[in-house]
């Protein structure tokens, strides 16, 4: 039997710079193949070949869809085949879907394009494909525009979209991006479900985690070269490639504390001497009708870390917040280092803001756009002379070059980006650091990377840690003790270990089940 | 394509600004010298924009009334800009009741559309070349103060004025190091691309005999002076519009030159 | 983040739809009393005796009895707060007062004026729209090259003044060509140069907003995935880029409203066309209070008018702003 998708020796270029080069691969019917690297590694433009989207220029020995020469075929063929016999479920649920037309509009419109069909029968069509994916109220959610459905919602919509045809082949680019762990879990299982029907699927990955329960084959690309491929066991058990096998360290589910995601060696820890650094009693704090965060409690002592793990929604941010002081708590308090802090007036709070830092998911905004990153980090150490000599060492003990500090902040990789962050929270040598979803929207090698720096700085400069995430397998590697927390209560709170070991609460128990972890498919 | 017209756009104001401060080094004639001969004559080699009803060359009175021009220009946008500076700071920083008023104020002034409250003014206080400057920069100070308050709006709400507090830093620092520089920057695009729709819009007034009067060699006046011949000696009026056309283009093409280059680096 | 608006009933829209409506009414009404307030106040502020501005200025040499008859007439020997009172009370029945120069009501010159200048501005904005949109889809179909050029040609539109273009129009088309008339007499010929001068720099204002719009659409993650759908260049134009380029342009009315009636004082003046323009521009050089008055709160009526629609019509193309 002839595979469904045949590619030998794929490149595509952009005007003089070659994304993909020399990348072979087949895709059987019912089967899944997946394409793992970091971004820019060429994957996305590799899959987008199929559709004929790439916006460069194709080459390639072969690039056949079925009986189709995707190379030769016209733009009229190609467009046929999109959406009827390749689907494509793209990047970013968040975006993919016009905000201005409602769900069920988009659905149909793969109706219209491919077949003969009424109004009538194409949106009931589209209450049955949404059903289909998982969305509960069908009918209700085809008449909605995407902003009024959750991220979750919003992607099964999509699928819905792209399956609306039953087509041989499912392209899904990075499907689970910015989702929810139980609602990624969820998104899985319906891929998983379209292949056991049958129906070919090409994954893209950035996360090996992600990509090992459904794909039996995988290609691993680093900078638009396969370096390896194979079955995903073989790949997984036996990696051939140093690249291939970074990756797989860089996976922090199921890691233990302190072990290492990269090569570097950890640097030896400073004597600590465990007092209590942060703690709340009783947090609460209502927005409108919404109880955001509803009697949190806890304790940080001095070089340990607290983890805050939650899905969105579930208040966490408010809690970083409410710690930082930026909201007031309708009730209960937080003091710093054993004295009162929330209920303090700014203008008394300020002088002792230098003890508490924060980190935030999106690093590049929280720079002044005007600024280079030595003038930020010459601010946040508050020396009014130009001390380049601190700025240099600063950026080294992040692990950044100090030629760096003549550059603005979004020239960087978001690796980069998020590392200069955690220089500018360190300068003023702060007790605690707040860290609010630091490597969300990381890839997993880079993040592999910030967790490492985050875990030498608080054994080299004794740092607590409040951090808050909700990707269970960071957050187990990272903390010591643990809080989950679910439509603003804690439902659940211990040492880390106890709570992954035996967890008491069924929403936990989910939380942890829906954890991708990697394991090859038999 | 782009970087062509950007390098046509900065000759043509480094020709305008030359022209406003050395008139003689480009046209070395008297633009005032009576030539009743030769008067109306069409383009020619002698008179490159022909002459007008008194035989003045067009050409060196052109360039004579370049300073005066853009000083109208210059003068109508920092009218316009500065009050806009004060209700778009006010509405912006200020608590938000004095946002509310402020925001209905404008409103109200937005009430009077383009050359409305212009000619408004210009019925209380006369015609004339400053009333119709002050009336250019009133008519539109509502619209930068719009933007000026969105702006600020945005940079106020900005995650890294939050990390400044979450740093330690005091509201004075917050205010002169992060948030004034960031709204400035827009402010500067904003003023580059007012003064050329100020230029239009006072050459208009002029037009329409409300502003700068004749024998002035300002480029409205001239083209005051020419709507009387307009069917028969074209050019008196085509030239000295050129220019306008010319400086309101350049301009822009500099302003939104700018403003993408802050977008991209 | 699920938002709770699931199982609304129907009869909800007219829920969310009425205070909407109430507050923007009052917003109306309130700017108008505001215009009216100003412009009262502020015409006390013009120098000298307003009978003699009535009598025909401080040149006309009114005898004493003449100006105080005038006086009488106008209602300007009562208190000013009572003046004020009674202004306000006539213009809540579309009262506007006497024209000084035409020796007319207010409400009949405008109401013989207003036709002119609307049709002029109709056919003006539709002509514009058509060349912004023309230039819009050519820049989405055309690749870098005409999105190039057309930048250079909107940019070029937007800075020319209505005046200068009118004269270039009326040199090419008229002087030189002879295709069409210099005046605007009656009927469509007399039609064309008029709206071509107000459509042109609307079009330039109109194409800059609407090109990008529909640039950064065309370059979004949802049009890729129409695309992947198997949609062609014509069903991601009309079916999602234009849409969104409809946003901007529909924020850009009540703008644009106000440079349709500016450029139509220019071009009615030039083409010597009858119409509200015209008839603003001679009330400012004689100094005709009353009619000054009344065509900057007609047009203030208007303005409201337009800007209350485009609300409207933005609530409708997105419903991201109704949930606000």
């Amino acid at each position: 039997m002839t595979s469904l998708v045949s590619v030998r020796n794929l490149s595509v270029t952009f005007g003089r710079a070659e994304v993909v080069a020399g990348v072979s691969f087949d895709i059987e019917a019912g089967a899944c193949t997946a394409i793992v690297g970091e971004s820019g590694s060429g994957k996305s433009v590799t899959a987008r070949s199929l559709l004929g989207l790439t916006g460069g220029a194709v080459r390639a020995a072969e690039l056949r869809f079925d009986q189709t020469d995707l190379l030769t075929a016209s733009p009229r063929r190609l467009q046929r085949l999109r959406g009827r016999d390749i689907g494509f479920v793209s990047q970013g649920a968040l975006v993919a879907l016009d905000p201005l037309r409602p769900v069920g509009r988009e659905i149909a419109d793969s109706l219209r394009l491919h077949t003969a069909s009424t109004a009538v029968e194409r949106s009931k069509r589209v209450i049955e494909l949404l059903g289909e994916a998982g969305v509960p109220q069908p009918a209700l959610r085809a008449s909605q525009r995407p902003g009024e459905l959750s991220g979750g919602l919003r992607q099964r919509a999509i699928i819905a979209s792209a399956i609306a045809l039953r087509p041989r082949l499912l392209i899904a680019d990075e499907p689970t991006t910015a989702l929810d762990t139980t609602v990624q879990a969820g998104i899985l299982e319906l891929i998983e479900r379209l292949r056991d029907q049958g129906t070919a699927i090409l994954l893209i990955s950035h996360d090996l985690a992600v990509v090992s329960r459904l794909a039996s084959q995988v290609l691993v690309m680093k900078e638009g070269r396969v370096v390896e491929s194979g079955s995903s066991a073989r790949l997984i058990d036996a990696p051939q490639h140093p690249y291939t096998r970074r990756l797989l360290n860089a996976v922090p589910t199921d890691r233990p504390r302190f072990d290492r995601l990269t090569e570097a060696p950890a640097v030896p820890a400073a004597e600590v001497t465990p007092d209590v650094v942060l703690s709340a009693s009783g947090l609460s704090r209502q927005f409108g009708d919404l109880q955001a965060v509803d009697d949190v409690s806890f304790r940080l002592r001095r070089g340990r870390t607290l983890g805050i793990v939650g899905e969105s929604g579930s208040g966490k941010t408010t809690v970083a917040r409410l710690t930082l002081a930026l909201e007031r708590p309708d009730a209960g308090s937080v003091s710093l280092l054993g004295e009162p802090w929330s209920e303090l007036a700014e203008t008394s709070r300020r002088p002792r803001r230098p003890r508490i830092g924060a980190i935030y998911q999106d690093a590049l905004s929280s720079f002044d756009p005007r600024l280079t990153v030595g003038r930020i980090l010459r601010d946040s150490l508050g020396t009014p002379r130009r001390d380049y000599l601190a700025v240099a060492e600063l950026l080294r003990s992040v692990g950044l070059s100090p030629s760096l500090a003549a550059r603005r902040p979004r020239l960087l990789s978001g690796g980069q980006q998020q590392r200069v962050a955690i220089a500018r929270a360190i300068a003023p040598r702060p007790d605690v650091l707040i860290c609010d979803e630091p490597v969300s929207s990381l890839d997993v090698s880079v993040q592999a990377q910030v967790l490492d720096l985050l875990d030498d700085l608080q054994r080299s400069l004794g740092l607590s840690y409040l951090f808050i995430t909700h990707d269970l397998g960071v957050v187990r590697h990272m903390s010591d003790d643990l809080i989950v927390m679910r439509a603003g209560r804690v439902v659940e709170a211990g040492p880390t270990e106890d709570v992954f070991r035996n967890p008491a609460d069924e929403y936990t128990r989910k939380l942890i089940a829906a954890a991708p972890r990697i394991e090859a498919v038999s | 394509m782009r970087r062509v017209t950007l390098v046509l756009a900065v000759a043509v104001i480094v020709f305008l600004v030359l022209a406003a401060l050395a008139p003689d080094l480009l046209a070395p004639g008297n633009p005032l010298a009576i030539h009743p001969l030769q008067s109306f004559r069409g383009p020619s080699f002698a008179h490159p924009f022909g002459t007008d009803e008194s035989g003045r060359d067009i050409y060196t009175r052109i360039v004579h009334g370049t300073g005066a021009s853009l000083l109208i220009g210059l003068a109508a946008t920092a009218i316009g800009v500065g009050l806009a500076l004060v209700f778009g700071l006010l509405a912006g920083l200020g608590p938000r009741w004095l946002d509310f008023g402020t925001t209905r104020f404008l409103e109200v002034l937005f009430a009077f559309p383009g050359l409305l409250f212009a000619l408004l003014f210009i019925v209380i206080y006369g015609p004339g070349v400053v009333t119709s400057t002050v009336a250019v920069g009133l008519a539109t100070a509502p619209g930068y103060a719009r933007i000026i308050r969105s702006q600020v709006l945005v940079v106020r709400r900005a995650p890294y004025l939050e990390a400044a507090l979450v740093l330690g830093r005091g509201p004075a620092h917050r205010l002169f190091r992060h948030l004034l520089p960031n709204v400035a920057g827009s402010l500067f695009v904003l003023v580059t691309l007012g003064i050329g729709q100020s230029i239009v819009w006072a050459s208009s007034l002029s037009y329409l005999g409300l502003g700068a009067v004749p024998p002035a060699a300002e480029w409205g006046a001239m083209l005051s002076a020419g709507r009387t011949y307009i069917s028969s000696f074209w050019w008196m009026t085509f030239f000295p519009g050129l220019f306008i056309v010319l400086s309101a283009i350049s301009t822009t093409v500099l302003g939104r030159g700018i403003q993408q280059r802050g977008r991209l680096s | 983040m699920a938002l709770p608006v699931a199982a609304a009933p129907r009869s909800s829209v007219a829920r969310r739809w009425l205070p909407w409506l109430l507050l923007r009414l009052g917003g109306v009404v309130f700017v108008l009393w505001a215009v009216a307030t100003v412009t009262f106040f502020a015409i006390r502020l013009i120098p000298g005796d307003p009978a003699e501005a009535i009598l025909g200025g401080p040149g006309s040499q009114a005898s004493a009895a003449a100006l105080a008859k005038a006086r009488a007439d106008f209602g300007l020997d009562q208190p000013l707060p009572l003046q004020y009172l009674h202004y306000l009370g006539r213009l809540a029945v579309g009262d506007l007062g006497q024209s000084y120069a035409l020796r007319q009501p207010v409400i009949t010159v405008i109401g013989q004026n207003l036709g002119g200048t609307l049709l002029l501005a109709a056919v003006s904005l539709v002509v514009a729209a058509a060349i912004a949109l023309g230039l819009a889809a050519w820049s989405a179909w055309g690749g870098p090259g005409a999105s190039a050029v057309s930048s250079v040609l909107e940019v070029v539109a937007a800075a020319v003044p209505h005046f200068w273009l009118a004269i270039s129009l009326i040199l090419l088309f008229s002087t030189t060509l002879d295709w069409l008339p210099p005046v605007s007499i009656p009927g469509a010929a007399g039609l064309i140069l008029p709206v071509l001068t107000l459509a042109i720099p609307l079009a330039g204002f109109l194409g800059q907003v609407m090109r990008e719009s529909i640039l950064d659409a065309m370059a979004s993650p949802f049009v890729l995935a129409a695309r992947a759908r198997g949609e062609g260049s014509n069903g991601v134009f009309w079916r999602h880029a234009l849409r969104h380029a409809a946003i901007p342009a529909i924020g850009l009315a009540g703008w644009a409203f106000g440079a349709l009636i500016s450029g139509a004082v220019v071009v009615e003046t030039i083409f010597a066309r009858p119409g509200i323009g015209r008839s603003l521009l001679s009330a400012v050089q004689q100094r005709d209070v009353p009619l000054v008055v009344g065509v900057v709160i007609v047009v203030a009526l208007g303005y409201m008018l337009v800007t209350t629609l485009t609300d409207l019509a933005d609530r409708l193309v997105d419903p991201r702003l109704r949930a606000r």
